[in-house]
């Protein structure tokens, strides 16, 4: 057998993997150039604006494959993978907000505005070591992680399974939702998070950043893609499948189910969070509105219209709506909650394996014909 | 003209001639003697305690307000003054009088003590007056403003009074006076008697006392009656808490028993639940709006409307959109959350996006008031009520009918009811119609409590499954025991931890509770290995 690089291993017999991931790579790397190397007179240029909704939409992609992860390959139906995406942007933003410093409406060095107007006098301890980025970065996996692990235990472990499952997902999300919203929690009540000035060093604002971060982003969603297809390729993915399939008959084969669920939701949930740390710096702001059920929800959605259990029906799913969803409310604000209502209704009526499933449904009637 | 206006106003002043007498007496009130005013003030009280009159020609005297004519010495009232001219009406008939110039009237004059004499005039015409609600005012009053004058009135009212309310305020105002001023045997028998009483002066004169008093039995027996007064207040803040969570736990119930019966059947969840709520809170106000007159009736009305309303569009939803999804109950879940999204819409572009004001009819509104720490309002306890009485309604349906039988046996085993011969796709339909109606229902219930907008529906459904959940699917008696638990312990958590915090904590103890019993309080027995 001839030796191939991982990656293509990785890839193999995905044909819908590499058209999508192709085509998004040709995407980002014509908004970057004509961003960045397009006189901004010319017909060509493109908008950072656009950059910066492109980037957007990339780690809501990435967000859509955790869910997909869960739900089309184990089953599990999670109404709160916003919670795990809102938890990975809040560690990132604190890191963002320790890079204020001074430049703050209230000039104060060592403490964020919305701290100084709530008459803080000291940094509140969960808050210490977010200035290091390699640590708010570590935390950004870690957090989510550890909830996602703690509850997954929970949960798992006393056989909590179907609705009830999705039920208590959407309680926690609602839960952590209202704890957010609480001003004495410490990460800015209602406001959230805002007004970020710089990354890494390199300031926000600039064309450049914003390009860096789309292509970060990308790439983030590339890997993300890998170590999921990685996964469900592996004999892992085989028992996670059967587990989707046949939960009691696998139990009654031997295999411990819980921990296998345990893994994918967690590693789900890590991939949730750094979709969200991807998210922050480049939309400006993160608030609670992040965990309601309804933006969790709003997800499950983007991976029913895409097409669950393909990973990259998931990510054709998270562009369609929030394009949509973008143009809608900008456009047409009062039709679109009516457009999305009947989303749901018709896509799980009429497609249940989404766009992805009528695309081959058309291929194979097209090659019968 | 001027002849008939004469005319006009004899007719009234013969009218008021039964009360003639204290027309005649109070003219007296115009001598230009403090000490004389005095002795009339007194008079008048003594004879004329129950009548109306004297109360406002006082009140109008204590605020400066009274004048009489020169000439005959009627009292009168000034409406308005124009230059030197006064527009002047009677104070007894109302009756106005043309203007006359300035000098033809005189005010009565007051002072400090014929002030103080007034308000004291006052207070026993408020206590001896027919209406109940007025003498408890007054007896209130007098206890708020403790004065030792005031004693020996007290005492005649009390032996008049047959109304214990106000019999135990008027007490309550004696053992006050007797613990500050008395000594020796009577006032340790009035600090004694304080224990009894609840209200904040008797915790401030037993403050007092304890400051004040060197006498180490007085201060012993004072705090023994401050410990007692303690504890009876805080036995009626704990009654009041429980009543709230009561009440509370009845909305959940009446927002959860629905979503118990659709939920249990048919083992679907419809996100749409919330929004089922939601449109019976808007039939409410929608029936307000067709009939402005019937305000007193409209939540009469509003109930069966809002029963057929909303379950005819729950009957709609199953038809339209459940009916192709059994089976697939997550795909159920996120159909029926699309639904959700367009009633939501629908009625923001009907109505509006803002909250509507839902009024409350004149016997929902107040309060009933058991003591001076307790009170009760209505519109939660006819809720209490209503709620037992939708249970009881629904229990009785379910264990008693044919209808509940039929539901109970498809719930049970869907393929043998079947088989007996049972429609199991019409009983599906009548199910969440029922369901969906008592959404409805609850929905009005809610319109006397919250606003009554768009987003009334979201901020249930959470809830209403939670309650669900946790008393196990497809139990009636799981859901009313979850109910009103998750209710009381909210309110008893609230004032610890805040009412968000609350929140938290009781969703944090479900998630902790589904984990240690997935199937709820009361699960339903079944030998299947899955769902």
């Amino acid at each position: 057998m001839k030796r191939q690089p991982l990656v293509l291993k990785i890839l193999e017999n995905d044909k819908g993997g590499k058209i999508v991931l192709s085509t998004l790579a040709v995407v980002v790397f014509v908004v970057a150039f004509c961003n960045l190397f397009v006189p901004s007179d010319s017909i060509f240029y493109i908008s950072t604006f656009t950059v910066t909704i492109l980037g957007k939409y990339l780690a809501f992609a990435l967000l859509a494959l955790a869910l997909d992860l869960v739900w089309g390959y184990l089953g599990v139906l999670s109404l709160g993978h916003g919670a795990f995406f809102a938890l990975g942007g809040y560690a990132w933003a604190m890191y963002l907000m320790r890079q204020i410093g001074d430049r703050g409406v209230y000039g104060n060095p060592e403490l964020p505005d919305f701290m100084v107007f709530m008459n803080l006098q000291e940094l509140p301890w969960f808050w210490y070591g977010f200035d290091n980025p390699l640590f708010a970065f570590l935390m950004v996996g870690l957090i989510p992680g550890i909830l996602a692990f703690v509850f997954g235990w929970f949960a798992f472990k006393s056989r909590v399974t179907g609705v009830y499952l999705s039920i208590i997902t959407q309680a926690m999300t609602y839960a952590l939702m209202l704890a957010f919203f609480r001003n004495d929690m410490g990460f800015g009540g209602n406001n959230g998070l805002t007004d970020f000035k710089d990354i890494l060093g390199f300031d926000l604002s600039s064309d450049s950043t914003r390009v860096g971060l789309l292509i970060i982003t990308f790439i983030a969603l590339v890997l993300g893609y890998l170590v999921c297809r990685f996964i469900i390729n592996s004999r892992l993915g085989r028992v996670v499948i059967s587990i989707r399939d046949a939960e009691s008959r696998v139990r009654f084969l031997g295999y411990k189910v819980e921990q296998y669920k345990l893994f994918i939701f967690v590693v789900s949930a890590i991939l949730a969070a750094i979709a969200g740390a991807l998210y922050v710096p480049q939309v400006g702001i993160i608030n609670p509105g992040v965990f309601s059920p309804l933006f969790s929800i709003e997800l499950v959605i983007w991976v029913a219209i895409g097409g669950r259990g393909t990973l990259y029906g998931a990510i054709i799913g998270a562009i369609i709506v929030s394009f949509a969803s973008t143009y809608f409310t900008s456009a047409l604000p009062e039709v679109w909650l009516y457009a999305l209502g009947a989303l749901f209704v018709l896509v799980t009526l009429y497609l249940p394996k989404g766009v992805v499933g009528l695309i081959s449904q058309i291929n194979s009637r097209v090659k019968k014909a | 003209m001027k002849f008939i206006k004469i005319m006009l106003l004899n007719l009234l002043m013969i009218s008021f001639a039964f009360s003639s007498t204290l027309i005649e007496d109070s003219k007296n009130l115009t001598t230009n003697s403090f000490s004389k005013k005095q002795k009339v003030i007194n008079e008048l009280t003594e004879k004329y305690a129950e009548n109306e009159q004297l109360e406002i020609v006082l009140q109008t005297m204590l605020s400066g307000d009274l004048y009489y004519k020169k000439d005959d010495k009627t009292l009168v009232v000034i409406d308005k003054k124009e230059d030197r001219e006064y527009f002047t009406s009677d104070i007894f008939s109302k009756v106005k009088y043309p203007k006359a110039s300035k000098y033809d009237f005189k005010k009565v004059k007051i002072n400090n003590k014929l002030r103080s004499v007034i308000k004291a005039s006052l207070a026993v015409i408020n206590l001896s007056s027919k209406n109940v609600d007025k003498r408890f005012k007054s007896a209130r009053n007098l206890l708020k403003n403790l004065d030792l004058n005031d004693r020996p009135m007290v005492i005649n009212a009390l032996s008049k009074e047959k109304d214990s309310d106000v019999k135990e305020v008027l007490q309550e105002i004696i053992a006050n006076l007797d613990a500050k001023f008395q000594t020796g045997d009577k006032q340790i028998q009035a600090i004694k008697d304080l224990g009894g009483f609840l209200s904040a002066k008797t915790v401030q004169t037993l403050d007092e006392i304890i400051t004040k008093n060197e006498s180490e039995l007085i201060v012993q027996i004072a705090k023994d009656a401050q410990d007692k007064v303690e504890m009876k207040k805080s036995f009626y803040s704990f009654i009041e808490t429980a009543f709230f969570g009561l009440s509370q736990g009845s909305v959940l119930l009446l927002a959860a028993i629905g979503l118990a019966i659709t939920f249990g059947v048919m083992k679907v969840i419809n996100m749409a639940h919330g929004e089922l709520i939601m449109i019976g809170a808007y039939t409410t106000y929608t029936i307000q709006q067709i009939m402005p007159g019937l305000i007193e009736y409209s939540i009469i009305i509003a109930i069966p409307a809002a029963f057929i309303v909303s379950g005819i569009v729950g009957i709609l939803i199953e038809r339209l959109v459940i009916r192709h999804l059994y089976g697939r109950p997550l795909e159920t879940l996120l159909a029926t959350f699309g639904v959700s999204l367009i009633l939501q819409q629908l009625v923001r572009t009907i109505y509006s996006p803002l909250n509507q004001e839902v009024k409350t009819p004149q016997w929902m509104s107040g309060a009933l008031e058991i003591n001076s720490t307790l009170s009760l309002t209505y519109n939660r306890l006819y809720i209490i009520i209503f709620a037992v009485i939708v249970f009881l309604a629904i229990l009785y349906v379910m264990k008693k009918t044919s209808l509940g039988l039929k539901v109970r046996a498809v719930s049970q085993n869907r393929p043998i009811a079947r088989a007996m011969g049972i429609k199991s796709s019409y009983i599906d339909a009548l199910t969440f119609g029922i369901g969906s109606g008592i959404a409805g229902v609850a929905g009005v219930a809610l319109s006397q409590l919250t606003n009554v907008g768009p987003n009334l529906g979201q901020a249930y459904i959470v809830d209403s499954f939670m309650v669900v959940v946790f008393g196990g699917v497809g139990n009636l008696w799981g859901t009313l025991i979850a109910a009103l638990s998750l209710g009381e312990i909210n309110k008893f958590i609230e004032p610890i931890a805040g009412a968000v915090l609350a929140k938290v904590i009781i969703l944090v103890f479900i998630i902790l509770f589904i984990q240690k019993k997935p199937r709820g309080l009361f699960p339903q027995k079944g030998r299947d290995v899955e769902d």
